[in-house]
């Protein structure tokens, strides 16, 4: 990994560490749900961004990691260790029987195919609304919350947790990236029958962005929950599959810290102009229409594009 | 702080809670003038309201937005509370848990808000509420919905303006199984809020000697219904509906079309044309059935002077319409809840001396202390019977049927009907 | 209700929901097309379309009919050139990237959202239909004298829903006209076919573009305007409408107008009649799972070509 490489990424966490100490309460809050659900568009990143794959059901695998952990924890009381483990394995499971079916399709199929999912999945937890109290969800109590130890309803610890679990996804996938076979993906996202030509196994390497994006998605669902100890259905509804695409194609799909700035810039846009007028969804309107017309790669994709042509 | 076990937290951060909790024990033990002249040159109160003004909750929201400012400016106009006037700090929560946990946080932390209040829909109240309590803001909603007496939430969330839907249900059967008939069909929708009515009035009709005899649960989203209606078996003798959202014209409407002429006869909770005119073209074949109402839309010959000082502050002619557009229906069954709970919050702030932040505790201990109110200009809606332990408000309900496109009541059910034993007790819980 | 009687009053419930799909599929489908972009907005445009029907309905105060009629004309017009608009100022200066497209149309559909919310309001608002007779339809049985009609309980059809089954065939059918019989169509299916090679031709390729996208918006238009007397103008309807009409161009084939219209009777069809069987919620989980599965199967849709 080069120096600057490492410099940017390090650099970014470092900030976002010294930012804890001095970001005032709210925004501190702020910070520590952006990074938990830039986790979420890291994942989705490495689908799209990386492998080229538009897909429009990623709620099912932030909802499997969410109910994954959420009902074991409150029903069997397995401890929220185990319940982060059962919520990543749920979201991997997921993940693979979907990509085994829907990767037989491509383009605008696989688009429908995972929206698809997605909706039987939501509709899924409507069904089993005696478990899952459909959309109303489910509170976790406090002490469920703890975590190797750490009472996650505690907003320092909160936020360095969220800071370490979006390291770990932010050089997780930058190391995986610059793989031989993280390489593989990129070329099939840039031209899929030359990569072919060459010998690749093109399902294997797909079926294996699949579950590893949405595993990663599914990690983010389960934390959420954790984190904020709510549990509910909405977030499997279609708009949580609209907001990962919405994140990385602002923050620069096919960059390691586009997604990040993705969902600050997101979180941000709404969170400042509801506070000007009631009309911030017109704001948020213009503002992405503005910035596609003018940042076309997203803003990190821009600042590669113009400055920093070395950014992965 | 709590008797949680935490991990090693920031130690300034702990200094500075145990200073505040000192500095609040301090104001505590002023003497009362102290308290009161503090209170005099200090700011406003600011009471931060999570509101639906977008998401499937709008047409609502709108309403108990007007409601609020309406309360909020007469409670100004009369002293405001503890000589503060009172300041509503509105914020969007686009009907999204999410997101209104993010207000709640915004509310506590960025506005510096004394309490959160006011949200209606049940997953926002669930979604917000842990937050509520990690911050130690009190949270007083106004969602009908059960989650608050049923234990699920926290000592910092409380429900004094409105009656739950367990109640509100329970009081409605004798009145459906002595008048209507004894076999049910019920028609709800597939989640939470639906499944509520589905299990308490199924449990109630059966104490009545009556049975449910299908049970429709119509997915979200759905936007026609003529298809499931076909499931209602023929013996029906009553149909009990209750919808949501902004298809329940139409599925009022289709339920018209699907039955024509011989219709069984009909309860509905209001909550099915909540904020739609009954003048409505294809609700003709409305006229004769029932609904619930939380309070009655249309002025009644017995209108109380509460109610008539209640519809002039917010602008409510008696058809329960908007005065300066008569086709402006208000969510009248449910918003009085914003006004009551606004008195309580008053109520809870005088008796409890609410100086600021560090008394909030001590305003949760005044409104879990409080027990009845009398129906008046601060309780337009009835008399009220707060239980402090379960943190819910109970009241009368009344029981309405369509003529000439308007409401009449023909029944109020006494809150006494809606009791039900306690299913927790919040005050044994730690703050 | 009877498992017969049943099943039809799921077969006439389905085949309106078809129409107003189909209606709505083929703005998209040409629109897709064509222009090969993904219009996230599509379904404001319906919602625009009944919103517009009342406030047109309501401003004229006349007879239903007339506002009725009134609606059917003008809002289509207004949608359209809204949409037209739209194109000229943002999407062709995206060079209509299909990726920037997503996210300027996802912005443009909270414009037209945030905008109908501030100018009519959250409430679900009805437009009266300009005639709306039940039908009550009979059903056969073998009685104790052979074969007797009776009217069962609850089967029945309304006279304004058949108008809007016949109203969408005949706009689809003025449609296909169009694209196979006119000059206008064939400059729309040779700008599809190659775009570039039209515009070497001298075809306006630019202002083919632009009416394109307001046809496709002025049939969702038309099919919200349809709809509303049936299911009433809210701002947020547009949201499912998209995604099923998205499904129905993806299952009946890109740009393919026969193939859409069938799979829009096939998902119409399949949602009513699988309710018949399941509870509610099941059978919609059933049907969505269907349309996944005809995908896996077959990813080139219905009527498309399978990929070279």
């Amino acid at each position: 990994m080069s120096a600057r490489v490492f410099a940017l990424h390090g650099g970014l966490i470092a900030v976002l560490l010294a930012l804890h100490f001095l970001l005032p309460v709210y925004h501190h809050g702020n910070f520590a749900r952006v990074m938990v659900l830039a986790c979420y568009a890291i994942g989705y990143n490495v689908l799209f961004g990386y492998t080229g794959l538009l897909s429009l059901g990623h709620a099912m695998f932030f909802a499997a990691g969410m109910y994954g952990m959420g009902l074991p924890l409150h029903y069997l009381g397995i401890g929220a260790e185990l319940a982060f483990l059962a919520g990543l394995a749920s979201a991997a499971l997921l993940a693979l029987v979907v990509g085994l079916l829907a990767l037989r399709t491509v383009g605008v199929a696989f688009m429908i195919v995972t929206l698809m999912f997605s909706e039987a999945v939501y509709l899924t937890i409507l069904l089993a609304g005696r478990w899952t109290r459909g959309d109303e969800g489910l509170v976790l109590a406090r002490p469920e919350r703890v975590f190797l130890g750490l009472d996650l309803s505690n907003p320092d610890i909160r936020y360095l947790v969220a800071l370490g679990l979006f390291a770990l996804c932010l050089v997780g996938t930058l190391w995986l990236v610059r793989q031989p076979s993280g390489r593989v993906l990129i070329a099939i996202r840039e031209n899929e029958e030359r990569a072919q030509l060459l010998g690749y196994d093109i399902f294997r390497h797909k079926l294996a962005a699949v579950v590893i994006s949405g595993t990663i998605s599914g990690a983010a669902g389960a934390a959420y929950g954790l984190m904020f100890g709510y549990v509910g259905a909405s977030f499997a509804e279609v708009q949580y599959s609209i907001f990962p695409l919405l994140w990385v194609l602002l923050g620069g799909a096919g960059t390691i810290i586009g997604p990040f700035f993705g969902v600050l810039f997101m979180f941000y846009l709404i969170d400042l102009s509801s506070g000007l007028t009631s009309a911030y969804m017109l704001i948020a309107g213009v503002a992405l229409v503005l910035l596609t017309l003018f940042a076309p790669q997203g803003l990190a994709g821009e600042l590669r594009r113009r400055w920093v042509r070395w950014l992965p | 702080m709590t008797d949680i076990k935490t991990g090693p937290a920031n130690p300034s951060r702990r200094t500075a809670i145990k200073t505040l909790a000192g500095a609040g024990a301090a104001a505590a033990s002023l003497p009362l003038w102290a308290r009161y002249t503090h209170a005099q040159t200090a700011e406003p109160i600011r009471i931060g309201f999570q509101m639906h003004a977008t998401g499937i909750g709008s047409a609502y929201g709108r309403w108990y937005d007007r409601t609020t400012q309406a309360a909020a400016r007469l409670i100004n106009e009369a002293g405001g509370i503890n000589g503060r006037p009172v300041e509503i700090i509105t914020e969007d929560d686009g009907t999204d848990p999410k997101r209104g946990a993010e207000v709640v946080e915004k509310f506590a932390n960025q506005h510096k808000c004394d309490i959160a209040y006011g949200t209606l829909f049940s997953h926002v109240v669930i979604g917000s509420a842990p937050r509520a309590g990690e911050l130690k803001l009190p949270y007083f909603v106004v969602s009908e919905g059960h989650h608050v007496a049923s234990g699920m939430l926290n000592r910092w969330t409380v429900q004094p303006g409105i009656t739950d839907v367990k109640s509100q249900v329970k009081s409605m059967a004798p009145f459906v199984a002595e008048n209507l008939g004894k076999k049910v069909t019920m028609i709800f929708p597939d989640y939470a809020f639906g499944h509520d009515h589905r299990d308490f009035f199924s449990e109630a009709i059966a104490e009545q000697g009556g049975e449910v005899i299908a049970k429709l649960a119509i997915p979200p989203s759905e936007t026609s219904f003529t298809k499931y209606f076909a499931k209602i078996p023929r013996e029906t003798e009553v149909i009990y509906h209750v919808m949501v959202g902004p298809a329940v014209l139409t599925f009022v409407k289709e339920m018209g079309e699907f039955f024509g002429p011989s219709r069984p006869q009909i309860f509905g909770f209001i909550d099915s044309l909540e904020a739609v005119d009954l003048a409505s073209p294809g609700l003709e074949f409305l006229e004769g059935t029932y609904f619930w109402e939380g309070m009655p839309r249309y002025a009644q010959p017995d209108q109380t002077e509460f109610d008539k000082h209640y519809r002039e502050a917010i602008g409510i002619d008696e058809n329960g319409a908007s005065v300066n557009d008569p086709k402006d229906v208000s969510t009248y069954a449910h918003m009085f809840g914003c006004w009551e709970t606004l008195y309580v919050i008053k109520a809870g702030m005088e008796a409890a001396g609410y100086a600021g932040p560090q008394d909030r505790q001590k305003l949760i201990e005044a409104v879990e202390a409080m027990t009845e109110w009398p129906e008046s200009n601060e309780h337009p809606q009835g008399p009220k019977l707060f239980n402090g332990k379960t943190h819910q408000v109970f009241g009368p309900q009344y029981i309405s049927v369509v003529e000439n496109s308007r409401l009449k009541v023909v029944q109020t059910a006494a809150m006494e009907t809606g009791f039900y034993p306690d299913e927790v007790d919040y005050t044994t819980q730690s703050f | 209700m009877d498992f017969g009687p049943h099943l039809l009053l799921a077969a006439i419930e389905g085949a309106v929901t078809a129409a107003v799909l189909a209606l709505m599929a083929a703005g998209l489908s040409l629109v897709f097309g064509v222009m090969r972009v993904v219009n996230v907005a599509h379904g404001e445009f319906y919602m625009l379309g009944a919103v517009l029907a009342w406030v047109v309905a309501s401003t004229l105060g006349a007879h239903p009919a007339l506002g009725f009629v009134a609606a059917l004309a003008i809002a289509p017009l207004i949608v359209g050139a809204v949409a037209a608009a739209a194109d000229m100022t943002v999407l062709k200066r995206l060079d209509y990237d299909p990726e920037r497209t997503i996210v300027a149309t996802i912005g443009l559909l909270y414009i037209l959202q945030q905008l109908t919310l501030m100018g009519y309001g959250p409430e679900a608002r009805p437009v009266a239909p300009p005639f709306n007779q039940r039908l009550a339809l009979p059903w056969v049985e073998w009685g104790d004298g052979g074969v007797q009609l009776y009217w069962p309980w609850g089967l029945s059809v309304t006279t304004y829903k058949l108008f809007v089954i016949g109203a969408a065939g005949a706009v689809l059918a003025g449609l296909w006209a169009l694209m196979t019989r006119t000059r206008i169509g064939l400059v729309m299916r040779a700008t599809q076919l190659d775009g570039e090679m039209a515009l070497a031709f001298g075809i306006p390729v630019e202002r083919v573009y632009a009416g394109v996208f307001g046809l496709g918006a002025a049939l969702a238009a038309l099919a919200g305007v349809l709809i509303v007397p049936i299911q009433q103008a809210h701002y947020l309807m547009g949201g499912d409408a998209l995604l099923l009409s998205f499904i129905v161009v993806i299952i009946g084939g890109l740009g393919s107008l026969a193939g859409t219209v069938i799979a829009a009777i096939l998902i119409g069809m399949s949602d009513g009649i699988i309710s018949v069987f399941f509870s509610p919620t099941l059978a919609k989980i059933i049907a969505t799972l269907l349309v996944a599965f005809v995908l896996v199967f077959r990813p080139q849709g219905l009527m498309g070509k399978p990929p070279r």
